[in-house]
């Protein structure tokens, strides 16, 4: 499946009872690359959560191509097209690299395992481990490499390098860098690491108490110091 | 030892082959033995073929899928009837019993596993013995289909392909087990390792994740039930044939709860453990209740907390996990 537009209208979110996102309305092209910044627990997770379908929705359509997947729970959204590498980079515990990437397939070849290998080295000398005896960057490596099989449309990265050792950071921006700039499939990145995440986007969005508060692109936001300090609290080193 | 690697061996349709044909002969093996060794008892051994496909089959769904259930031996003990009472009506060739054990296991799956499957522990597992007692209600009510508390009694299946007859000292009976045994059990490992098993498995670890690839979850649990009661029924069809009596037992809540404890003894999420789990379970009952017929429960109790404190993944995986281990160690020198 080729990359597809993704749009967001008028979202409405949150919770339970309690609402965390208001009013979120943004597109990003097909094959565009967005990068969603903001403090800490403002509302960039639940973001992507509500995307997929795992919060409670109050409003709004979400929108992948021209297919409104709105309604769809967490699995259909997932066969719609989305991609979700979540924060806490689960994988499947008791099965080994090699089965955790067959699990991603979605019914497709077992030799496509090859194209993420040979994107991931390290995974393919560990294909017979078990997921628990991975290191964290080797977790993500697989979380991600799991989530690309599925040929998704609209790839949502939460945090991918938290946690992780910068020469690690560095192997895997380039590859998420690469795979956005092919424009095989549209990006929406979650990223604290505020240089890292301007170097890889066009659009940037930053989030506040659950509502956008300034939108546009990476250049204009890296030329401007004083809005970063205001709008994140901390400058670009 | 090579064969119960095999839910973690590389997975090349070689491997894979080599596997199962190790496994075939590792079956045929042990039953030959057991036909020599043991000419006495084939009638025991016959028992625990049949309970062996019961905790087969639980496998599949605790083992791999993570459902907690205490209501399994309605699907083994439906099977059984609908066997017996096939039989009764005149269908004895017992390859279509076995059929029959089959489909009436599936149904009984069916039903049991929308229910089931639906809710996710403590809920689950009072569902599961709800289901388990409906059965076995209705087992005791329905007396015309069922033989009540009595059983169903003076089933006589007629020849195996219509040449070998079951005799009495259980010959015929044991063989046939062995090779549906045999059968059954490859078949399934087969199935162990394909995407939809690997996808059971992946729901069992985590089943927010599972969803999160666009795995829908429910319908592949209700499928997996299906499985499971064609593997229990197909026990009970064979156990029918073999004892020529159904009774209220094979659906009773003690047979689920055995069938459970065989499970956790012997390892859950792998076929060997399962199979394993029953042999060593009914080997320990038979002579351990026979030297002591007044304290073996306490001896089985005491068993099972020795196991479940120095094996909590049951006997076969900690034997395979420290086999695996002293490999690598030895690799790594």
């Amino acid at each position: 499946m080729p990359a597809a537009r993704l749009e967001v209208e008028r979202l409405a979110a949150g919770y339970g009872s309690v609402g965390i996102l208001s009013d979120i309305s943004f597109a990003v092209p097909a094959g565009g690359r967005l990068t969603l910044l903001g403090r800490n627990g403002v509302g960039k997770t639940t973001l992507l959560a509500t995307l997929m379908g795992l919060t409670t929705h109050k409003g709004g359509t979400v929108r992948i191509g021209d297919r409104d997947v709105t309604g769809l729970k967490t699995f259909a959204r997932a066969a719609a097209g989305f991609g979700y590498v979540p924060q806490t980079r689960d994988i499947f515990r008791s099965l080994t690299v090699e089965e955790n990437l067959f699990t991603g397939l979605k019914g497709r070849p077992r030799t496509e395992l090859d194209e993420v290998y040979a994107m991931f080295p390290r995974l393919a000398e560990r294909r017979n481990h078990g997921g628990m005896q991975l290191s964290g960057g080797e977790q993500q490596m697989l979380s991600l490499a799991r989530t690309l099989l599925g040929k998704p449309q609209v790839l949502l990265l939460d945090e991918p390098l938290e946690g992780l050792a910068p020469v690690i950071c560095d192997q895997l921006m380039e590859t998420i860098v690469k795979l956005a700039r092919s424009g095989e499939m549209t990006v929406v990145l979650v990223e604290q690491q505020i240089e890292r995440a301007l170097d890889f986007a066009a659009d940037v969005m930053v989030i506040e108490r659950g509502r956008i508060v300034w939108s546009g692109q990476a250049p204009q936001l890296r030329a401007d110091r004083e809005l970063v300090d205001t709008l994140l609290g901390v400058g670009i080193g | 030892m090579a064969t119960l690697s095999v839910t973690s061996a590389p997975q090349s349709a070689a491997a894979g082959l080599r596997n199962d044909l190790i496994a075939a002969a590792v079956i045929a093996v042990v039953g030959a033995i057991g036909y020599f060794v043991f000419p006495d008892d084939l009638a025991f051994l016959i028992r625990v073929i049949g309970l062996a496909f019961l905790v087969i089959s639980l496998d599949l769904v605790t083992g791999y899928c993570g459902v907690a259930t205490l209501g399994h031996a309605a699907l083994f003990g439906v099977g059984a009837y609908a066997a017996g009472n096939v039989c009764l009506a005149g269908v004895t060739d017992p390859i279509l019993m076995l059929l029959t054990g089959v489909i009436a296991g599936t149904a009984t799956g069916l039903m049991s596993g929308l229910l089931v499957t639906r809710f996710r522990g403590l809920p689950q597992l009072v569902l599961s013995i709800a289901f388990g007692q409906l059965v076995a209600a209705l087992a005791n009510k329905l007396s015309s289909i069922t033989g009540g508390s009595d059983g169903l009694a003076g089933i006589a299946p007629g020849p195996v392909f219509g040449v070998f007859n079951f005799d009495m000292f259980g010959r015929t009976g044991y063989i046939f087990s062995v090779i549906v045994l045999l059968v059954t059990m490859v078949t399934l490992l087969r199935f162990s390792r394909s995407p939809f098993a690997l996808m059971c498995r992946a729901i069992k670890d985590d089943t927010l994740r599972a969803r999160m690839i666009g795995v829908a979850v429910y319908p592949r649990l209700v499928v997996m039930y299906c499985v499971a009661g064609a593997v229990a029924g197909l026990g009970g069809a064979l156990t029918a044939i073999n004892t020529g009596v159904v009774g209220l037992d094979s659906v009773g809540f003690e047979r689920s709860a055995e069938a459970l404890i065989m499970l956790i003894l012997g390892g859950a999420g792998n076929l060997w453990g399962a199979l394993i789990g029953a042999i060593l379970f009914e080997l320990f009952h038979h002579y351990v209740s026979a030297a002591s017929p007044f304290h073996w429960m306490i001896l089985i109790g005491l068993l099972l907390i020795v196991v479940v404190l120095f094996f909590p993944k049951g006997l076969v995986n900690e034997v395979t996990r420290r086999i695996g281990d002293l490999r690598q160690r030895r690799a790594a020198r």
